[in-house]
């Protein structure tokens, strides 16, 4: 099992290092969408610190959604996809190690992305960190939860849009929870417990994420 | 081994496609599925493959509901459709790796060498395969079935884009594959001359 997790990773990620426009998308897009707010909401030290969780989250998620609809378009368009459908391997690790490889190329370049959010938004080094955790817990969760969508909506016309409605509604509570992290720390130096409930939120996920998407994906395919 | 389909009908969305078909495969057998374009030949291949279930009947594996034994039943089968299976970005040897490795196959760098040279890919190997010709897309996605060991193969119009050397050698790892004991199910629009002996046909037009 574990090595069809490690060969559906590597291949996954080659993929992507041989096509790089697809990953670099999604953290530009992230890095424009930060860049840009100060830019249009002024230059004012106090709005931007407080503005700051809040953008970063919004940015992530909208980063995430990019990414996600070819998560497993690709797969689905030359066969492959079909071809895992039918391999003895179990398909929640195959759809977990695709999710894995999809949040080391679109979740965690935002993650060490955070600091230069911290130079534009004046955070102090502690919000930083805290800001860090949070995307790093966080982003994760958006990952497994966007893959639900990404299966649901195969080969449905205009999917990208489809993913957004459908996942959204389940990306509020980490994007509520993830910047009220960042926002508790600046106010009252007190993450911790946004942190842990972002922790068992991504522990719930990586439970029932897999198995909810390997199903949509045999649905999908049929 | 045998493969048993039970008075099972498959439907296309409105339209019933066929009914109450009844056959059995067993081991050292082929068996060619026929039609007209429309009348439900890929949708059978995908129901045996195990891709979507019947709408009516049963299909069983020595005896045994194919559903119930799930990846069990997986690992006796090769399916083989209309699309080649390839990652376009990877080379061919690359996507044989992934293929073997996902298939519980174990074998050795020099063993998938010599199937893409035995299917007449050699020098093409490390070549990404978008920019194989379709017919050596073709040879690279059949160049699994040198190295798989699964007794049931379920092939959907495996001789399409094939050049005529290419189709005589499929042909002859078809037909040792059943003297092997192994067991082929396949559609094909071409004539051509599997050895006719020990064919089964079923027809899905007269259904």
């Amino acid at each position: 099992m574990f090595k069809t997790f490690k060969t559906i990773l590597f291949r996954d990620l080659t993929l992507a290092m041989r096509r790089k426009t697809d990953i670099l998308s999604a953290v530009f897009f992230f890095i424009i969408v930060i860049s840009l707010f100060p830019l249009g909401v002024g230059l004012d030290k106090t709005v931007l610190i407080k503005i700051a969780p809040g953008i970063a989250w919004v940015a992530a998620l909208l980063a995430s959604m990019l990414a996600l609809e070819r998560l497993f378009a690709g797969d689905y368009e030359d066969g492959t996809l079909e071809q895992m459908l039918i391999t003895p391997q179990p398909m929640t690790v195959i759809v977990l190690a695709k999710v894995v490889a999809h949040w080391l190329l679109t979740g965690l370049p935002l993650v060490l992305i955070v600091p230069l959010v911290g130079l534009q938004y004046h955070l102090s080094g502690e919000a930083i960190l805290v800001m860090m955790m949070a995307l790093l817990l966080g982003t994760p969760i958006l990952s497994l939860l966007g893959a639900i969508g990404a299966a649901l909506t195969l080969g449905v016309r205009g999917g990208g849009i489809l993913i957004s409605l459908l996942i959204l509604p389940l990306y509020i509570p980490v994007l509520v929870y993830g910047s009220g992290a960042v926002s508790a720390s600046l106010i009252a130096g007190e993450s911790q417990a946004y942190l842990l409930l972002l922790g068992a939120f991504l522990i719930l996920t990586l439970l029932f994420s897999p198995i909810a998407t390997a199903l949509a994906l045999k649905i999908s395919s049929e | 081994m045998i493969l048993q389909a039970n008075n099972i009908s498959c439907r296309r969305g409105e339209r019933l496609l066929f009914s109450n078909l009844n056959f059995h495969i067993q081991s050292g057998e082929l068996m060619l599925i026929e039609g007209r374009n429309g009348c439900g030949k890929t949708t059978l291949l995908r129901t045996l493959a195990m891709l979507r279930q019947p709408d009516e009947g049963q299909i069983t594996w020595n005896d045994e509901p194919i559903d119930k034994l799930a990846e069990e039943y997986r690992q006796h089968l090769v399916w083989m459709g209309h699309h080649n299976a390839l990652k376009g970005d990877l080379t061919a040897i690359e996507n044989l790796r992934v293929a073997t490795c996902l298939n519980n196959i174990n074998c050795s760098e020099d063993e998938l060498w010599t199937a893409l040279e035995t299917i007449g890919l050699y020098g093409y190997e490390d070549l990404p395969t978008r920019v194989l010709s379709q017919g050596q897309k073709r040879r690279a996605a059949l160049a699994f079935l040198l190295l798989s060991q699964s007794k049931l193969w379920v092939l959907d119009e495996p001789f399409s884009a094939l050049d005529v050397k290419a189709v005589d050698f499929l042909q002859s790892i078809i037909r040792k594959h059943i003297e092997k004991d192994g067991m082929v199910i396949l559609t094909t629009h071409q004539e051509v001359a599997l050895m006719s002996d020990k064919i089964k046909r079923v027809q899905l037009d007269a259904l």
